[in-house]
């Protein structure tokens, strides 16, 4: 019944654009975006979309498992929270080079998914919910109770990484296409991942979890290697928005950010991972222009999410896909 | 550690557990018979909380104030249910995750709207307000006491309702198997509706229970709802026993983990150390019995899906 219950609807998972002609146009976008803002505000339209692009990093990994495995995690903010208090500590300690970093982020972040994956991964449906925002409560507690490192109050980032010694991430555009690089490889890297071989098995025990085990395929082993993945591109996503803050606090684990995180995706459109990008984007924009219009946006943004949950099946993809038209399969 | 702040803090992870079990009680039932993720379950809390202080204002009386702030409560969960929660009774989990999580910052920022960002206070009932010995040398404020009691209370109503009563026939069937009990006949939707406003009105008696003695400040629901939600998992979903069992477990379990983990830690590590894990273990103490529960029986202590 859960199964069924998680799996997404079945218009969502077919993109409206037939091909690739929706993400070609999403990164065309995203590329050609820092040369139509020279004119206006700059540094503002930059370090905006840099922050959608960071997020839909992390959507894009939790697309990975709620969109294609039906694992619901309700605490991926973790994740991203790993990868910013790893630059964030070892730029303390004077630590900033990318190639030292970068992979103790990652590799913190595999760990981390490994030793709470193997328990999660034994529960289903709600009870996998709940325990995955156990998991990142703990890692929430555990940052705002590191004293040396700010607590509470987080930790400010006084260097940003470096590429042997080069300062490339100081300049806002060199952060930007950075970030658009990770974006494009981690979204490459998922619609790979979902084609391959390994993709068919793991989204085949989204649909029925005994029927590929009975086939002989060890369905707890896909799922948990898709549980590292993720958790390694919620700390790359994290890894990027500690630069992009020079900021880093317990905030970025909360739980009220897994939730956002989740809404990105399924505002998009669940299992389509072009969705995750435009869930993110819609997301950030929409915040950022309704608290641009009054200091309580959450008045708008909350009922707003309410209808999204009611009306828009599918997300802004399925959304789409219904007002074109497109038959239901 | 003295056996006086022991007993202070026994009793206070009591006051916390039945908190804890007044606002577990409807969400298990809400998650148990109709497999509805409520997020907006803690919000209904603060909810409480603040129609107390309102009322409270208005009449001068705090108990003409727990009564009004009950019916309004309640009027408010029907509300909600009407209008939003009925419509995903049978969607997928995500969708009423990202639903209910609207209508928690709807409301966090509406209190704000309507109230004020800074928090509200609420004074102690005159009858209930001071300290009572216990022990010679062992104040405690009565008005927690009272919570403790009317926890228990409650507790006791509903285990009558629910194991003695026709309506409670049906819920604990419903929390077995809803379809089947919809296809003998009975009106499933009226039953949901209910369990809901009966749900709703619990978190909202734990609200106005406790605005006495915490600050009634936006977000206060928040850290009680995932609170909650550990304890039915722990407890097994749907089972109302399984929540008193696991909201008195956790009450005490975080209150005492909390006053005496710097203590216990300088039983293994020298004093500087000590006091930055104590604090952090003790915050993480609960969610650690949550996993460890979780790992050695999934489907919680008191499964009541047979499923």
């Amino acid at each position: 019944m859960v199964q069924a219950a998680l799996t997404a609807p079945p218009a969502a998972r077919r993109s409206p654009l037939r091909g690739n002609a929706l993400p070609l146009a999403i990164f065309l976008i995203l590329a050609l975006t820092p040369l139509f803002a020279v004119f206006g505000a700059q540094a503002y339209v930059l370090s905006l979309v840099t922050r959608v692009m960071i997020f839909a990093i992390a959507a894009l990994a939790l697309d990975l498992l709620v969109g294609y495995g039906a694992l619901v995690s309700f605490g991926h903010a973790a994740f991203v929270g790993l990868g910013a208090y790893a630059i964030g500590i070892l730029s303390s300690h004077g630590i900033t080079e990318i190639l030292v970093a970068l992979p103790v982020a990652l590799i913190v972040a595999v760990l981390f998914a490994y030793l709470t994956g193997i328990v999660c991964l034994r529960t289903r449906g709600v009870h996998f919910i709940m325990i995955t925002l156990a998991f990142s409560q703990m890692i929430y507690f555990t940052a705002s109770s590191l004293a040396p490192y700010g607590g509470d109050d987080g930790l400010t980032i006084q260097t940003r990484a470096t590429l042997l010694g080069l300062n490339i991430l100081g300049n806002d555009r060199a952060l930007y296409y950075i970030s658009f690089a990770c974006l494009a490889g981690a979204y490459l890297l998922c619609r790979a991942l979902v084609a391959s071989r390994f993709g068919r098995v793991y989204r085949g025990a989204r649909e029925n979890p005994l029927r590929v085990a009975t086939i002989g395929f060890p369905v707890y082993r896909y799922q948990l290697v898709a549980y590292l993945i993720a958790g390694a591109l919620g700390s790359l996503s994290g890894f990027l928005l500690g630069n992009a803050t020079d900021f880093v606090s317990p905030a970025y684990m909360s739980w009220q950010r897994s939730g956002e995180l989740l809404i990105m995706v399924i505002l998009g459109g669940l299992g389509t991972l072009d969705g995750a990008i435009i869930g993110a984007a819609a997301f950030i924009l929409s915040e950022e222009w309704l608290s641009g219009l009054t200091e309580h946006w959450k008045v708008i943004f909350g009922p707003l999410l309410v209808l999204v949950a009611i009306f828009a099946r599918g997300g802004l993809l399925g959304l789409v896909a219904r007002l074109r038209g497109a038959p239901h399969d | 550690m003295s056996t006086t702040l022991l007993i202070v803090q026994i009793l206070n992870g009591l006051q916390l557990g039945v908190l804890l079990f007044l606002i577990a009680a409807g969400l298990t039932l809400v998650f148990g018979v109709m497999d509805f993720i409520n997020l907006a379950h803690g919000v209904q809390y603060m909810l409480g909380a603040y129609l107390a202080v309102m009322f409270y204002s208005l009449t001068g009386n705090f108990f003409f104030a727990l009564v009004l702030a009950l019916l309004a409560a309640l009027a408010f969960g029907l509300l909600l249910e009407f209008a939003v929660f009925r419509h995903l009774y049978d969607r997928d989990h995500v969708d009423q995750v990202i639903a209910t999580f609207g209508i928690i910052m709807l409301l966090n920022q509406g209190v704000k709207l309507v109230w004020g960002a800074a928090p509200l206070s609420l004074p102690i009932p005159e009858l209930f307000s001071g300290s009572v010995a216990l022990m010679p040398g062992l104040l405690y404020p009565v008005w927690r006491l009272v919570i403790i009691a009317s926890g228990l209370a409650v507790a006791l109503l509903l285990y009558l309702l629910v194991s003695k009563t026709r309506a409670g026939m049906l819920v604990r069937a419903g929390a077995t198997h809803a379809p089947m009990v919809a296809a003998l006949g009975v009106d499933i939707r009226r039953l949901f509706m209910v369990v809901f406003g009966f749900g709703t009105m619990l978190a909202g008696f734990a609200g106005i229970m406790i605005a006495p003695i915490l600050s009634v400040e936006p977000g206060m629901g928040d850290t009680i709802l995932i609170l909650a939600f550990v304890v039915i998992v722990i407890g097994g979903i749907g089972s109302i026993r399984g929540a008193f069992i696991a909201a008195l477990l956790i009450g005490l379990v975080d209150t005492l983990g909390r006053s005496f983990a710097v203590d216990i830690m300088r039983l293994f590590l020298s004093p500087a150390p000590a006091r930055t894990v104590g604090p952090a273990l003790a915050s993480m103490l609960i969610y650690l019995v949550m996993a460890l529960v979780l790992y050695f029986r999934p489907a919680g202590l008191f499964p009541a899906k047979g499923r």
